[in-house]
């Protein structure tokens, strides 16, 4: 056998340039322009692979994207490695290196290969049926299926690459760039429409460019040589981009699409760094264009999947446009004339076709009588029984057909042959269309599904939409662009067209053999190794929605979406329980078209752009000084800050101390600040919180709790009023943007009447809180000229000020319970407050807090956290918050749910206080309580929602909600914990200072 | 995803705006007159049609403005848009 077969130099590979490259360890050599597929090809290499199940050997079957096969590891080891790429679509490049997948040890032996001796035991649903019993054997099952399953290797390291989002505007976006997409972009792009002319492939003209058959031609020409002029013509056009190598994956609805543009995939490694390997490109069109051809079918017959075994269409194209012959004996098994174009490509360049072996009786065409005159044999009625070979086909058995194409008589014919060229029919690709959620009819004639229903604007041309003939694709798309582009003339009215007319075919879903089904092997999913008996016993074992046959057998589950065999699934369904096709429908075809990398898809979030976090001005002094971090929302708040070798508990512990005892600083400015301002400001105040705001005075600060209509606490903080029409209200850290928008939406579509208006201010405010005993003598030192006096700035009320130059506002508030300030100053000036602060502080220690010692501070004055100690269950009743209700008020927003049945009854889960009998327990944040331990099934009362050490009351402290605990104080309860049950009592939830004297110590 | 035509600011992607829920509900202007039934009616209810829906939508990356759409549930055809408190379109 030789062992090169190139058979001619094609234009489309560069002979002068050599390039080697390594496939399952050996080295082999291509030329520029080969895909990794014609490559191996022309070094005789069939053997690519093995299938899911069976571990049978497999070949490369198609040329294309539609590959169920020949998928391979590309570059294993490396941290570029990529897992089941087709091998028909990678373009070969200098130290490419490629091994098979789904072997082991090696692709030549294959250990697993003896599942394909097993297979009667392995019918279709055997895996859902054999590791469901007994249930606890399952985590055996899964140590061997995970062990044996899987396509391929994913990377181990991160991947070096650089991937990139792009979103992209156009007139008319034309999928596919065969002889319609060209001609449809060409004119849509001279009509002043901005074109995107995309195709998957490295080179423009479809197979139209490889074209052979001479009975076709184009203004007297041969129609490849009339393409390759208008190609030409494309690149003077403006308003027209073209994209190669680029691939729609997904066509979603209002015409937006997503296409996967690759870059540097056929580039060698020194020439990929440090540029973009693949971008998404977002594409919303105005127009869309569909020319995404047709997909050849193969035939379902016994032993249909030998290496060796290809589409005629396939066997053409390495022919003409690789200059590859797949084998030196060749035979074609057709049911219309698209292999006699195949075979006589061949035969033209001196290469064996040994027969034509064809299910229809006759045809007339020319091209057929062509490749009778040139002595080729031709066996009509006949169909292939069976086919011999291992790891390449060997030989074809034939035998002829009874009339109504159902059983095979007469002897038995074997032809030896090392390639048989398979043609059963073509396929429109209509996957894109039907994702956009147009819908599809079936032709009877054509045995296709064809576009009927568009739901955007979009059309198909060319043989995606059922026109086959170079005659009527012209003279149909001729049409369609001036309907769809409103155009009243094209470069396409005075064309000539000549064509072979004939175009019989006969159409068999699946081919008998002389032996039984249940003693064949007729793949129509060759991938997921599903035969056409594991689709009819499915049926015979009651499933009848085809998606349900689909999931059973597997049928189009692999990475290639069975994109060759659904049709003939679908026909052998239909056949077999008696349902027209058009009724049976398709399965959903759904994105991504073909597989798209995890990097485009995420594009440049990757590493610190994977969600991005907002940090504060204060922020590289936190960092300066060691503390650890904690999300909140997308900020990164400040948690604590360890000194030495503090554990976080120890650190919390001598903060929370250092607070109480002299003085404490806390970066605040991630609290959400909305600024209020219009006349009726306080009239909508009073609509959104529970208690009443007309009467507060200028100057003054108020807590406000915020509901949903249902009833439940949405947010809360304090809203201080800044002058007669402006307030500033302040939000929890995380619902800031929540609450802006909740607001708005009432004021746009409830309350419109109301003259309010809001702003975020929330960035534009650094906030430093200042808390303790010291903090007065602090913030004096820093305004020595602010009048501090409990007379004129008493608790709970507001100054203008300036540090310096710097204009500040100062709210006297607390969340600890201590004498406290938080100072406001522009953002930019955050982290020179701060300093000057710390620098103030010195003499009595001012001590940095972060949030977890906030949140301790916090609960030992029993004040909630919205999102802690609530969840959307609580109302402020069940908080024991009743002094913030008003009861005057008219209406509020969530007042009426109060008084709903519901929110009304005694039992409901009420918060309290937690106090464990063995003071050194701190209990666990969501430990359930029960009152009774010998209950079955225990009653669950409630949980604990915050708990806490407190080191100012040196003992443990817990919040929880408890259903009816508002009745329960001094109640002894549980919280049964896996190893013990811990006691404890009912409490006030105010552990400390309960009389709030601390206030204005 | 959608093209959504804010009355405001033109077509833009979906991805810039935030659904809202049913449109034409409006909260009642005396709640505390309303049985436990009526006020559950207006908290609770929703229709979920397969087909002609009236609907909230907020362009929440963009103006922030809230309008009406009218969107056929079953193939996502937006059939109309209309600024808040403007009446519906009559089919
Ligand atoms: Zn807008």
């Amino acid at each position: 056998m030789t062992k090169n077969l190139r058979v001619k130099s094609s234009e489309y590979i560069d002979e002068t340039n050599r390039i080697s490259f390594k496939f399952n360890g050996k080295t082999y050599h291509g030329f520029k322009g080969d895909s990794l597929a014609s490559a191996l090809l022309a070094n005789n290499v069939h053997l690519i692979g093995r299938s899911f199940k069976y571990h049978r050997p497999r070949g490369i079957m198609t040329s294309g994207s539609e590959e169920p096969n020949a998928i391979v590891q590309i570059n294993s080891g490396t941290n570029r490695t990529e897992p089941n790429v087709r091998a028909t679509e990678v373009e070969i490049y200098e130290g490419l290196e490629a091994s098979s997948q789904n072997c082991w040890p090696s692709v030549e032996f294959d250990i697993g290969g003896i599942n394909n001796f097993l297979s009667p035991f392995l019918p279709a649903g055997f895996y859902y049926k054999t590791f469901m019993w007994p249930a606890s054997f399952w985590e055996k099952y899964e140590f061997f299926i995970r062990h044996s399953a899987g396509l391929g290797k994913s990377p181990t390291s991160s991947d070096p690459d650089i991937y990139d989002h792009r979103n992209v505007h156009c007139d008319v976006l034309v999928v596919g760039a065969g002889i319609s997409g060209i001609l449809a972009a060409k004119n849509a792009a001279k009509n002043n429409f901005k074109t995107l002319l995309v195709d998957e492939k490295n080179e423009l003209g479809g197979s139209t460019i490889y074209e052979n058959n001479e009975f076709n031609k184009i203004d007297n020409k041969n129609p490849s040589e009339w393409l390759k002029k208008e190609i030409e013509e494309l690149k003077g056009i403006k308003n027209l981009e073209i994209k190669t190598r680029t691939s729609v994956a997904a066509y979603h609805q209002y015409n937006y699409l997503l296409a996967r543009e690759n870059l540097t995939d056929h580039l060698e490694v020194k020439d990929k760094k440090n540029k973009i390997r693949q971008r998404l490109l977002k594409i919303r069109a105005k127009k869309v264009i569909l020319a995404t051809g047709a997909l050849e079918r193969p035939l379902i017959f016994n032993n249909n999947d030998r290496p060796g075994i290809m589409l005629s269409s396939a066997v053409k194209k390495y022919s003409e446009f690789y200059g590859v012959a797949c084998g030196s004996k060749n035979v074609f098994f057709t049911n219309n004339d698209s292999a006699y174009e195949s075979a006589l490509s061949l035969y033209n360049k001196g290469i064996n076709v040994k027969a034509i072996i064809d299910i229809r009786d006759q045809s007339e065409s020319k091209i057929v009588k062509k490749v009778k005159e040139a002595g080729i044999k031709i066996y009509w009625s006949h169909s292939i029984v069976d086919t011999t070979g291992y790891k390449r086909l060997k030989s074809v058995s034939i035998m002829k057909l009874s009339n109504d194409g159902t059983s095979v008589t007469g002897s038995k014919i074997s032809i030896s042959c090392n390639c048989l060229g398979v043609a059963g029919g073509w396929t429109p690709a209509v996957h894109l269309y039907t994702q956009s959620g147009s819908k599809l009819s079936f032709d009877e004639e054509n045995k296709v599904f064809l576009p009927n229903q568009n739901t955007s604007e979009q059309i198909s041309v060319g043989s995606c939409g059922g026109d086959f003939k170079i005659d009527k694709i012209i003279k149909n798309l001729n049409q369609k662009l001036k309907d769809a582009l409103n155009i009243k003339q094209t470069d396409l009215d005075n064309i000539k067209v000549e064509v072979d007319q004939e175009n019989s075919k006969k159409n068999i879903w699946l081919l008998p053999s002389d032996k039984p089904l249940g003693k064949t092997k007729p793949f129509v999913d060759y991938q997921n190794d599903a035969t056409a008996k594991d689709i009819k016993l499915a049926l015979r074992e009651g499933f009848r929605s085809i998606e349900h046959v689909k999931r059973y057998t597997t049928t189009g589950m692999g990475t290639d979406q069975g994109k060759l065999g659904n049709m003939h699934a679908l026909g052998i369904i239909a056949e077999t329980a008696g349902i027209k096709m058009g009724e049976l429908g398709t399965t959903t075809f759904r994105p991504p078209y073909t597989p798209l990398t995890f990097g485009t898809i995420v594009g440049r979030n990757v590493g610190k752009f994977f969600d991005i976090f907002r940090r504060t001005p204060m922020n590289d002094w936190h960092d300066e000084n060691k503390a650890e971090f904690e999300n909140v929302g997308q900020w990164k708040r400040a948690w604590y800050y360890p000194i030495n070798d503090e554990t976080m508990h120890q650190a919390v512990q001598r903060e929370s101390k250092a607070a109480r005892e002299s003085a404490g600083i806390l970066d605040a400015s991630t609290l959400g600040k909305i600024d209020i301002q219009g006349t009726d400001a306080s009239e909508f105040l009073n609509r959104v919180y529970t208690n009443a705001w007309s009467k507060l005075a200028i100057g003054k600060c108020r807590y406000g709790l915020m509901l949903n209509e249902d009833g439940m606490v949405y947010d809360d903080g304090v809203t201080t009023r800044l002058g007669e029409n402006h307030y500033i209200m302040t939000t929890t850290t995380g619902g800031a943007a929540n609450v802006l928008g909740k607001l708005e939406d009432y004021l746009q579509t409830e309350w419109p009447e109301l003259d309010v208006y809001l702003t975020s201010v929330t960035d534009h405010y650094a906030t430093a809180s200042l808390c303790g005993p010291n903090s007065k003598k602090i913030l004096k030192k820093i305004i020595p000229n602010l009048d501090l006096s409990d007379e004129n700035f008493p608790h709970m009320s507001f100054k203008e000020a300036h540090i310096g130059n710097i204009q500040c506002r100062i709210m006297r508030i607390s969340f600890t319970g201590e004498h406290s300030y938080e100072i406001n100053v522009q953002a930019s000036y955050g982290k020179d407050l701060w300093k000057k602060c710390m620098e103030a502080g010195k003499e009595f220690n001012i001590t940095p807090y972060g949030t977890e010692t906030m949140h301790l501070l916090r609960a030992e004055k029993g004040f909630i956290i919205v999102g802690q100690d609530t969840d959307g269950t609580m109302t402020p009743i069940d908080l024991q918050m009743d002094w913030i209700v008003s009861k005057k008020k008219y209406d509020f927003i969530g007042k009426r749910s109060l008084y709903r049945s519901d929110t009304m009854r005694e039992d409901r889960k009420q918060l309290v206080g937690l106090l464990t009998d063995d003071p050194d327990i701190v209990l666990e944040e969501g430990a359930q309580i029960v009152s009774e331990l010998n209950q079955n099934p225990v009653e669950m009362l409630g949980h604990i929602t915050s708990s806490y050490f407190s080191p100012n009351l040196k003992k443990s402290i817990a919040l929880a909600v408890v259903r009816g605990g508002k009745n329960m104080m001094g109640k002894k309860l549980f919280v049964p914990m896996e190893n013990k049950n811990i006691n404890v009592t009912v409490a006030n939830p105010v552990f400390y200072d309960e009389k709030n004297e601390r206030l204005n110590a | 995803m959608f093209l959504i035509n804010c009355p405001y600011c033109g077509e833009r992607d979906q991805q810039e705006f935030k659904a809202g829920g049913e449109a034409h509900i409006e909260r009642p202007k005396q709640p505390t007159e309303l049985s436990d039934d009526e006020w559950a009616e207006y908290l609770f209810m929703r229709k979920n049609i397969k087909g002609i829906q009236f609907e909230r939508w907020n362009h929440a990356h963009g103006c922030r403005k809230w309008f009406n759409m009218v969107r056929d549930t079953s193939n996502d055809e937006i059939k109309a848009i209309y600024k808040m408190g403007e009446k519906p379109p009559s089919q």
